[in-house]
Parts: C-alpha cells; structure tokens; sequence
C-alpha cells in the first residue's frame, strides 16, 4: 500500500483490574497514511491511545514505532522519538498567549529548558518559525491573544500547530472534530490532510463523512476488540461492523 | 498579518516590563527611606519574610505545587548557620552558605520524595516530612530543644563590616533578600520558567511535547527550598536567635497566608504579604492572642472579596503584570 509499518502492535491488552479495556488488539499503521480508529462509545479507542502514547501501561502486549519496541519506555521518551499524542479536551496552556503556546514546543527541541538564570529573551529566536505554524493553521491574527479566548474549533487549531512544533513522525489526533461546526471541521480537515502529506496520522473520530473523506484505513474496534479493517469501503460494507456500529443488522 | 501580531506582541512585552520596573523602583525607594522611617529589626524581618513567601511563591504561584512544609527549610538552615556562627565561630557568610546548602540539601532528599504525588498528597507528604525533622529539632542537642539557639554572634561580614551595627546589617540583608528576589523574577522568565507555567497549566500536555515534567518540578522545588533556607539562615542572624518556631507546621501556614494575602503567582504579591503580616504582629501585639484572631478574620475576607490577593487584585484592575 503505502509504504512500510510505522506503528505496529501485539497482542495488545490493558486489563483494568477484571475489566479488559482492550483486548488482543494487533494493529499496523502504514507510514504516511491517515488512519482512523472508529467504534462505538467504550470500545477502547482511548485506552488505545493511552496506551500507544505510554500514558497508560499494558498489561501485555507489545508496541513497535519506526522499528523500536517502545513498551517500555515513559510518555515524555515517546514524545521525544516523534510519536505525539493530542487530547480528547482541546489541549493547550490556557494563560499562555497563542504564540507562547507554540513556542513551549519549539523550546524543547532546543533544549536548554533548565536554565533558569537564562532570560527567556532568548526563545524569541524562536518567534518567526513559531509564527510560520501558527500562520499555517490560520491563527495569525491571534498571535498574541491568550488561548482561553479562543473560541473551541481555534483552540484545536492551536494543539495542531503546538503538535506540529515537534516536527513528528506520526500524530495521534484524539476526536480532533469532536464539537465542531461545519467550517471548522473543513479547516481542520484540510489541516489534517496536508500535515499528512508528509507524516502519518492516526485518529479516533465519531464523524464518519469525516472518516469517509480523509482516511486511508479505518479499524473498527468494540469492547476492546478488532472487529474489521480495511478501507472505508469495505469496513462500511462488512454485516459485523453495521450490526456493531450502527446497532443494526439491516441498511 | 504576521508582523502586526508581532508588534503587539512586543507591545505587550514592553508594558509588562514596564509595570514590574515601575513596581520594583517604589519598592526600592520605600526599603532606602525605611530605616529613617521604621524600625530597622521590624524592616529587616519582615525582608527575611519577604525572601521566603517569594521562594515559597516560585512553588505555589508558577508550577502549582502546594507544600505545607516550607518551615522545614527556613528552621533548620536558621539552626545551622546559628550553629556555625556560634559554636564554630564561623564568619557570616559562610555561616548563611552553611545554612543554604542544608536547605538545599534537605530539598533535594524531600522533593524527589514528594513529587510523584500531586495536589493534597504532595502537600501532606512534605507536611509529614517537615513534622518528623520538628521533632529532630525538638529533640537533637544540636538545636537546643525548647531554648533554641541563643545569643548567635553577628559577627564581621568578609571580616570587615560588623554586622553589630543595625544600619550595617539592614544594607546586608537589603541587598542579600534584593538580589536573591532578583534571581527569583529571573528564574521566572526564564525558559526554565516558561517549562514551569506549561506544567502549572496543563502537565500532561506538558508531557505529551516530550517534557519529563518530574525532574523539571524536582529542581523548582530544590530552588524554592534553597532560597527559602537563605531567608532563615539570614533571619537567625538578624535575630541572633534559632528556635523552634521557624521549624514548626504553624510558620508554614503562615508564609501560606503571606503569599495569598498579597497575591499567588504575582511577583511582588508574596513581599506585600510578608510586610502586612509581619506588621500586624508587631503593631498588634498589644492584643496578645487576638492577633491570630484578627489574621484569620484578614485571611477569610481576602479570599472571600480579593481572592488573587492583594497585588493579584491590583494588577487585574490596571491591566498589567506586577
């Protein structure tokens, strides 16, 4: 398809004290795809992703990024290799202004965050490439304006371009549409197809017109488990995944 | 569009200096008059106070960690350095570095034990921990128990400057709780600082941009424990007296009253707050036990009508950063 296995998984399982969240659950993501992740209410797409950003800790199974068995390692280690994850609630630093936002990103590439006899003047170097993302998701005008002022569909826009700062190999995007409106979900869309164009995306997304339009692959999970993959074609086709997903067997 | 975000974003930061320089030159002239004015003892410890709700803030007000046991630091870097100043017969400076590096120290051995729990178990953990090394205090002969460490000689800074002369020591510990209040708004803005106000406003996003937030806390906790120490080390040779009252639970709450008073995460909130305390105990000490009283009765209407606290309050009015 498109290329090799970014992100692969075995026999993946998180059991939360008799409760198994996810089971069993193998799964590969192709480098430079956008792949969704899509299932009913409590299926365990978030466990998922807790899991594969190292929030959370299987308890068996084990997960490959770019050829590294990552099982082990912390979040902050993940994030650092190019896996970064983004949240369900729009995650950003709401008393930092848009452009500190970013900024905090770009900072930790740089290094040198634990110089504390350091002025800060000096991360306005990093000023211009902070401004270019923040350009890019068409936040421009909000440069200065403190995240929490920031109307929910900007906000998301701000956690893209706050992710993007890393420069990763692969995003994790939680519900990136969830509580959008029509133009906003274009945007993002939009947003989402071109930060791809270079990197892979994996996402759990309840708008299926969404998944339908943007996805390469989608895996269909319930109660913790694979129950079908393949484009949206096929998946949206399969009689398991209509019984599951839509509560229907029928059309 | 992106240099007309720019400049105001420039604008922005030059206001806000501007109102921290305009704050920081009336604080200065009021500390050069206040001798002539005030007492030079009741000044001098409500700077001590001041450097200690400032370290105590660097905690509280910029990464969110609430510790109940900052006395810890403040009462055993008073006893130390009044223990090398008496029985060592050690100079002044070296008997605060002394002081310091045992606050430091003891921040070190504290944080890396409390930082993995977060909100009200990181408060009784450092509470827990404060109280055992109480009843050290109490007990160690060290300390000298009940009676504290009395008569502690000033003695001559860098063997030149007797500190015996009032005037000499307030310029002392002027410029020793200016420079450290210094490092304490640079460490601020710094991009330590900016680390910090990530984690206090959202960690695990902090985390997911690749930050290990643990180790970030763990150094500001040893740089407020450190700084906190300084202010004790400097308080017991003001007072030529280390005792019990600076190790006990009761003078943690009390720098918590002093930065909240005078306002969390604000930069000069934590010396406003320090100065109205330490104040009123003095001024009102006529009254005996009503004081605490009187306290109790300021703190519930502080956060009940100015709930960011008397600079915090200020700031938000005018618009600016203070």
């Amino acid at each position: 398809m498109l290329g090799d296995t970014v992100l692969e998984t075995e026999d993946l399982t998180k059991d939360f004290a008799g409760f198994v969240a996810v089971r069993s659950v193998n799964l590969r993501v192709a480098r430079g795809s956008i792949h969704a992740m899509i299932g009913p209410n409590g299926a365990g797409k978030t466990t998922c992703f807790n899991l594969l950003s190292k929030f959370l800790s299987p308890t068996r199974g084990r997960i490959v990024f770019d050829g590294r068995d990552i099982t082990a390692l912390r979040p902050a280690d993940v994030a650092q290799l190019g896996l970064v994850r983004s949240f369900q609630i729009s995650a950003v630093f709401p008393h930092l202004t848009v452009i500190e936002n970013v900024r905090i990103a770009l900072q930790r590439r740089r290094g040198g965050s634990f110089d504390f006899w350091r002025s800060k003047r000096v991360l306005h170097a990093l000023d211009d490439a902070a401004m270019r993302l923040i350009t890019d998701v068409g936040l421009a005008d909000y440069a200065n304006a403190l995240a929490v002022e920031l109307p929910y569909g900007r906000k998301r826009a701000l956690e893209l371009a706050t992710t993007l700062a890393l420069d990763p190999l692969m995003l994790l995007l939680d519900e990136p549409m969830a509580g959008m409106g029509h133009e906003d979900i274009g945007r993002i869309s939009a947003l989402i197809r071109s930060v791809a164009s270079t990197r892979t995306v994996l996402m759990v997304e309840h708008n299926l017109s969404v998944v339908a339009d943007l996805c390469d692959r989608i895996t269909v999970l319930t109660r913790g488990q694979v129950l079908a993959e393949g484009d949206y074609k096929t998946v949206s086709a399969d009689p398991a995944v209509r019984e599951a997903y839509l509560g229907t067997g029928q059309g | 569009m992106a240099t007309v975000a720019q400049a105001a974003a420039l604008k922005a930061r030059h206001d806000s200096e501007r109102s921290v320089g305009v704050a920081f030159a009336i604080m200065l002239a009021f500390l050069v008059a206040g001798p002539f004015l005030l007492y030079p003892v009741f000044l001098m410890k409500a700077l001590c106070f001041a450097l200690f709700a400032c370290a105590f803030n660097l905690l509280i007000g910029y990464v969110g960690l609430v510790s109940f046991g900052h006395a810890l630091y403040f009462g055993w870097a008073s006893y130390l350095t009044a223990y090398a100043a008496k029985s060592w017969g050690m100079q002044p400076e070296i008997a605060i570095l002394i002081g310091t590096a045992t606050a430091a120290a003891l921040g070190i051995v504290a944080g890396i034990v409390a930082i993995r729990r977060q909100g009200i178990y990181f408060a009784m953990i450092t509470l827990a921990l404060a109280q055992m090394m109480y009843l050290v205090a109490l007990r160690l002969p060290l300390t000298g128990g009940e009676d504290g460490i009395q008569a502690v000689p000033r003695g001559r800074l860098f063997g030149l400057f007797d500190l015996n002369h009032e005037m000499t020591m307030y310029i002392f510990v002027l410029v020793v709780v200016l420079a450290a209040f210094l490092l304490i708004y640079r460490i601020i803005n710094s991009p330590f600082g900016e680390v910090l106000k990530a984690i206090r406003e959202n960690e695990p996003r902090t985390i997911s941009l690749g930050y290990q937030t643990d180790r970030y806390k763990v150094v500001a906790f040893v740089l407020s424990a450190t700084l906190a120490g300084l202010a004790g080390s400097v308080k017991a040779l003001v007072f030529q007296l280390a005792s019990l009252t600076d190790v006990h639970w009761t003078m943690s709450g009390e720098v918590l009253l002093m930065t909240l008073v005078g306002g969390l995460g604000t930069i000069f909130g934590p010396v406003v707050g320090a100065f109205l305390i330490v104040a009123m105990e003095n001024y009102l000490a006529s009254f005996g036990q009503w004081v605490l009283i009187i306290q109790g009765a300021i703190f519930v209407v502080c956060v009940l009508v100015f709930r960011r606290g008397i600079v915090g309050e200020l700031a938000h009015r005018l618009h600016v950063r203070l």
